[in-house]
């Protein structure tokens, strides 16, 4: 028994049909074909999957598609949308990009929906924060430094945006 | 990992998800936030034919006060009760436990109900309400109960919940005046899950302890009151060495649990040694001081 769902995707309208056992990481890389979102440990751990759920951080190997009907998702592929990008890289990106926030990359559309959340929230976050904010995402080429570097980056740039 | 089939159903109102209940018995399952029946039912240890989805459902999202207490609707989020002002200066041990679940992503979409329902035995919740003495609704077709938080964990995964029945509220009192609380948790690294977690509530009077509430969970198949340390400090002095002697005790009488992460025995101790942080916290908060 298939169940239609509609969402909104990086700003798309999407209406479709799915699984009610389909994971929302499935539907958006299998049947949207975005497959910026990461499968990685599939046991809500690593946080590789993470999208914004109505601006919030979610685990999307953790949620059924139909859990997300009516909501509005961005994923890795929407970011550089989000307010004050203007099509560019998103200032979250842009940090990740000039501090060397990744090395394999794989935990990196992660780590990026992740921090968006963070900074939307709380716009001048200390290490601290920062770190607390991406415990549920990792990264096994050890490269938390420049990630926390990153994310900090992105503040001051977003901080000197609104000026 | 992908769950096996099932019927979903998302009811509109608590009447509607209490016909499904009885309709299909317990080859349903509700799904709340999800962070406890999903991960379930990816590794197939669930496989519930029929999924009745509570995330469609009004009016079990509030947190308000009424005479005194606070009541919280099971379908709250953890992140919701972290950031709560308005338990953070009525109930400051519920945000307190709330931020230590998990991480950002699993606050932003597990329950407190569902986790409650759960009654996963290493969860942070059941301590904090225990320490609480919360008194939680049971609601079901045939009218609603209350269950106090003691009675309602029964054992590893099984509450006092029955067929047909929903937990709808659960209600904890306000701080009063001289009273502290705090939770005081080892966490399993990896996954967050406490390998000991101890929440505790209690009131000084004249530099004694007017009353002391202690919960623990990660020890036991089940979260449980360490009673043995609330009857040796009720009345005495609050001091580092009575708190220290009676903290001792907090796993007496408990079948600890040995896993991977933690032996019976080093469960045991920790019991004692984050009892005794708890208590101190609780105390120091009790008598004004920040911390």
């Amino acid at each position: 028994m298939s169940v239609e769902i509609q969402v909104r995707v990086n700003g798309q309208p999407r209406q479709s049909t799915v699984e009610p056992r389909t994971l929302l990481v499935h539907y958006l890389r299998d049947v949207l074909g975005l497959t910026g979102t990461h499968v990685g440990c599939e046991t809500s751990l690593c946080g590789a999957c993470t999208v914004l759920l109505d601006g919030r951080a979610v685990k999307s190997c953790t949620m059924l598609a139909v859990q997300a009907d009516g909501a509005n998702i961005t994923t890795i592929e929407g970011v550089s949308g989000l307010n004050g990008s203007n099509g560019g890289l998103h200032p979250v990106q842009e940090g990740f990009w000039e501090k060397h926030g990744l090395q394999c990359g794989f935990c990196t559309p992660g780590m990026i929906c992740a921090s968006v959340e963070l900074l939307s929230k709380n716009p001048n976050p200390s290490e601290a924060e920062i770190r607390h904010a991406l415990h549920g995402n990792l990264c096994r080429c050890t490269g938390y430094q420049k990630i926390v570097e990153s994310v900090r980056y992105a503040a001051g740039k977003m901080k000197a945006r609104k000026r | 990992m992908i769950p096996a089939a099932f019927e979903y159903h998302a009811p509109k109102n608590l009447e509607e998800a209490f016909r499904l209940l009885d309709r299909h018995g317990d080859e349903a399952k509700l799904l709340a936030g999800g962070h406890s029946l999903l991960p379930m039912m990816k590794l197939r240890l669930a496989a519930p034919r029929f999924v009745i989805d509570l995330g469609r459902l009004k009016g079990l999202d509030y947190i308000r006060e009424e005479q005194g207490h606070m009541v919280i609707g099971a379908m709250v989020k953890h992140a919701e009760i972290e950031h709560s002002s308005l338990l953070r200066a009525k109930c400051p041990l519920l945000p307190e436990a709330a931020a230590a679940i998990g991480d950002v992503q699993v606050r932003n979409r597990g329950t407190i109900g569902g986790s409650l329902a759960h009654a996963d035995p290493a969860a942070d919740y059941p301590a904090a309400i225990l320490g609480l003495d919360a008194v939680m609704e049971l609601q079901s077709n045939s009218g609603s109960r209350t269950v106090s938080a003691e009675d309602f964990f029964v054992d590893m995964l099984t509450t006092q919940l029955r067929p047909g029945e929903i937990l709808t509220q659960i209600r904890v009192p306000v701080i009063g005046k001289g009273s502290g609380t705090a939770y005081c948790k080892l966490p399993q690294l990896a996954s967050g899950y406490a390998v000991v977690g101890v929440a505790a509530r209690v009131t000084l009077a004249n530099g004694k302890l007017a009353q002391v509430t202690i919960g623990v969970t990660g020890v036991g198949p089940k979260a449980y009151r360490a009673e043995n340390v609330e009857n040796a400090l009720r009345g005495k002095k609050a001091s580092d060495k009575s708190v220290a002697e009676a903290a001792r005790h907090a796993a007496h009488g408990i079948d600890a649990l040995a896993d991977l992460h933690a032996s019976a025995d080093y469960r045991r101790e920790m019991a004692g040694v984050f009892t005794r942080r708890a208590l101190a916290l609780a105390i120091a908060r009790a008598a004004g001081k920040k911390a």
